[in-house]
């Protein structure tokens, strides 16, 4: 059963450079015999990132990419509030570069149509979309995406490969709004490893849209992985959500740039 | 091999068994009697009936009992989610105690609730004590609606002590940002804590769920403060057990998973992530607890 991890980020991690923090997070990966990590956003993060700030996060994303190409996945790091920066980015980084997939934080909530340029464009390079969520009965940021935000963009863009992060945080509402969209996949990324997530996920959405994630460094992987070999699933299921689900989905774009997988 | 490193080819080929629980079983039998009683676990953290919010797949208590045998869990310290809602809660002790009896199987050993703000709590204190022969108690001060500042608290600290009882005290149950909005229960502030425990020496305190909100400074305090614990279920992170002990003494951090409210592997594969000394590992596997627990076994035979 091969393990590719959805979530990984290079902060929170020992070590002063993206090469360092790599070796890091894939000493721990070893343990849990964790083949390939999607690591995405640089080594201290900001929720509103200037084109600076993002070419120079994805280049030290690109520094791990070819430290060890073997093991790393890059998404390029966007920011929908800088259009013509970001699709630079998008071309440089996937179009041009090694990466295969997109990830969006908080800059801009998801449902706005600043987002489309990034999306249509994504979707015709075939790399897949990880778009933050959460449901935060404490107050979501001003920028920060829900589930029923990334809905609204599923329902425009029905041929983009979207990820639900987190689930939403409140999966039980989250998993709920990606419910009916069947270009969106849900992440069990980030939030605590709180029993019946992932029955849940699989019974709400199918095996198929269900991809294991451990947003390390600030988790665990012991947490994360925690909710796929401790929920109450089959086997076969447990081998689709930790890594063929993810394989599939980026088929695509691995076989266009020739990556073995 | 470092201690604790768990190649990719020995993880994978556990991992291959139907679930967690098969993957430690398989450690388990396969390996000899002496490693057998090493991988020992005493589990500080479970709790029986029904979180009030959610159907939980392992809130029966035979199926709870099966998963923590089925991975090593020669003891586990039991309370019950009716203790946070319940006002009846002598009801809810007695009937703590009777399922650890009926269903525990050996394994679980109840911590009865105590809300030092219903009326003459001090007999429930009582019967936890002398009629159930709990070792300790579990307190919930977020969802029973006091500070630690408050009297109460200090007196029932107080009293626990006198008796020996070994105090839980849970700062949080889940995540406070996805709360049912009409039941948000924000983590206890453990602030005046510190104080309180320099005062009773006899005291012997476990934080439980305290790692998400505790850390650092007042952490280290309160640790330094007496006879303080800590587990590992809401501790997150990279090699999580192996960074909080390099602030924390291995001779503080107990084993304990939350189960059923969180996947019991969670804690379990903590132990596997961070490259552990067989003496962290066996202090925090077991033997913290068995030493904790002694001193109730000291008081139930005077």
């Amino acid at each position: 059963m091969e393990i590719w991890d959805l979530h990984c980020h290079l902060s929170g991690v020992p070590g002063n450079t993206p090469e360092a923090r790599l070796d890091k997070l894939l000493e721990y990966a070893d343990r849990f015999g964790v083949a390939r990590l999607c690591v995405y956003m640089g080594m201290e993060w900001a929720y509103d990132p200037s084109p600076e700030k993002l070419r120079d996060d994805n280049d030290q994303v690109l520094r791990a990419l070819k430290h060890r190409p073997d093991r790393v996945l890059g998404f390029v790091y966007l920011n929908p509030k800088h259009i013509e920066a970001s699709l630079h980015e998008l071309d440089r980084c996937v179009r041009d570069g090694p990466m295969v997939g997109v990830k969006l934080w908080v800059a801009q909530r998801c449902n706005t149509p600043e987002l489309d340029p990034i999306i249509a464009r994504a979707t015709e390079l075939k790399a897949v979309i990880f778009q933050h969520t959460w449901l935060k009965i404490t107050g979501n940021l001003p920028g920060e995406s829900t589930p029923m935000d990334l809905a609204e963009l599923a329902a425009r863009h029905p041929k983009a490969a979207l990820i639900c992060g987190h689930s939403g945080g409140d999966w039980e509402r989250g998993l709920r709004a990606i419910r009916p969209c069947q270009n969106v996949y849900a992440d069990l990324a980030g939030g605590d490893p709180t029993a019946g997530l992932t029955e849940m996920a699989v019974r709400e959405l199918g095996a198929e849209r269900v991809i294991y994630g451990s947003d390390i460094g600030g988790r665990s992987f012991a947490s994360q992985l925690a909710k796929v070999y401790g929920a109450e699933i089959p086997q076969k299921t447990k081998a689709l959500i930790l890594g063929a689900n993810l394989k599939r989905l980026l088929q695509p774009i691995l076989k266009d740039k020739g990556i073995k997988a | 091999m470092r201690p604790g490193l768990f190649t990719r080819r020995r993880f994978l080929g556990l991992a291959s068994a139907a679930s967690g629980a098969a993957v430690l079983r398989c450690e388990t039998v396969s390996a000899p009697r002496h490693a057998r009683t090493a991988s020992a676990l005493v589990d500080v953290n479970v709790s029986l009936s029904q979180w009030p919010l959610r159907r939980l797949a392992l809130s029966n208590t035979t199926g709870l009992v099966a998963k923590l045998r089925g991975n090593n869990v020669i003891s586990a310290w039991a309370g019950t989610f009716d203790g946070l809602l319940h006002k009846d809660l002598a009801g809810v002790n007695a009937r703590l105690t009777h399922e650890c009896q009926r269903n525990g199987r050996g394994v679980l050993r109840p911590f009865g609730s105590i809300n030092p703000m219903l009326p003459d709590w001090e007999e429930e204190l009582r019967r936890c004590a002398d009629e159930h022969r709990m070792p300790g108690i579990r307190l919930h001060p977020n969802y029973h609606g006091y500070s630690l500042s408050d009297p109460n608290f200090a007196r029932l600290l107080k009293l626990a002590a006198e008796r020996r009882l070994i105090v839980q005290l849970a700062l949080v149950m889940e995540d406070e940002r996805m709360m049912h909005p009409l039941l948000q229960a924000r983590p206890v502030d453990t602030a005046p804590l510190a104080g309180l425990v320099k005062q009773m020496p006899s005291l012997r305190l476990v934080l439980l769920n305290a790692l998400r909100t505790l850390r650092a400074k007042p952490l280290l305090d309160l640790i330094a403060a007496g006879n303080v614990f800590v587990e590992i279920s809401m501790l997150e992170g990279i090699g999580g057990v192996g960074n909080l002990l390099q602030q924390v003494p291995s001779t503080r951090v107990l084993f304990g998973s939350h189960a059923p409210l969180f996947y019991f592997e969670s804690s379990l594969f903590k132990l596997r992530e961070s490259p552990l000394s067989d003496e962290q590992m066996r202090n925090i596997r077991a033997a913290n607890a068995r030493t904790l627990a002694a001193a109730f076994q000291r008081r139930t035979m005077l």
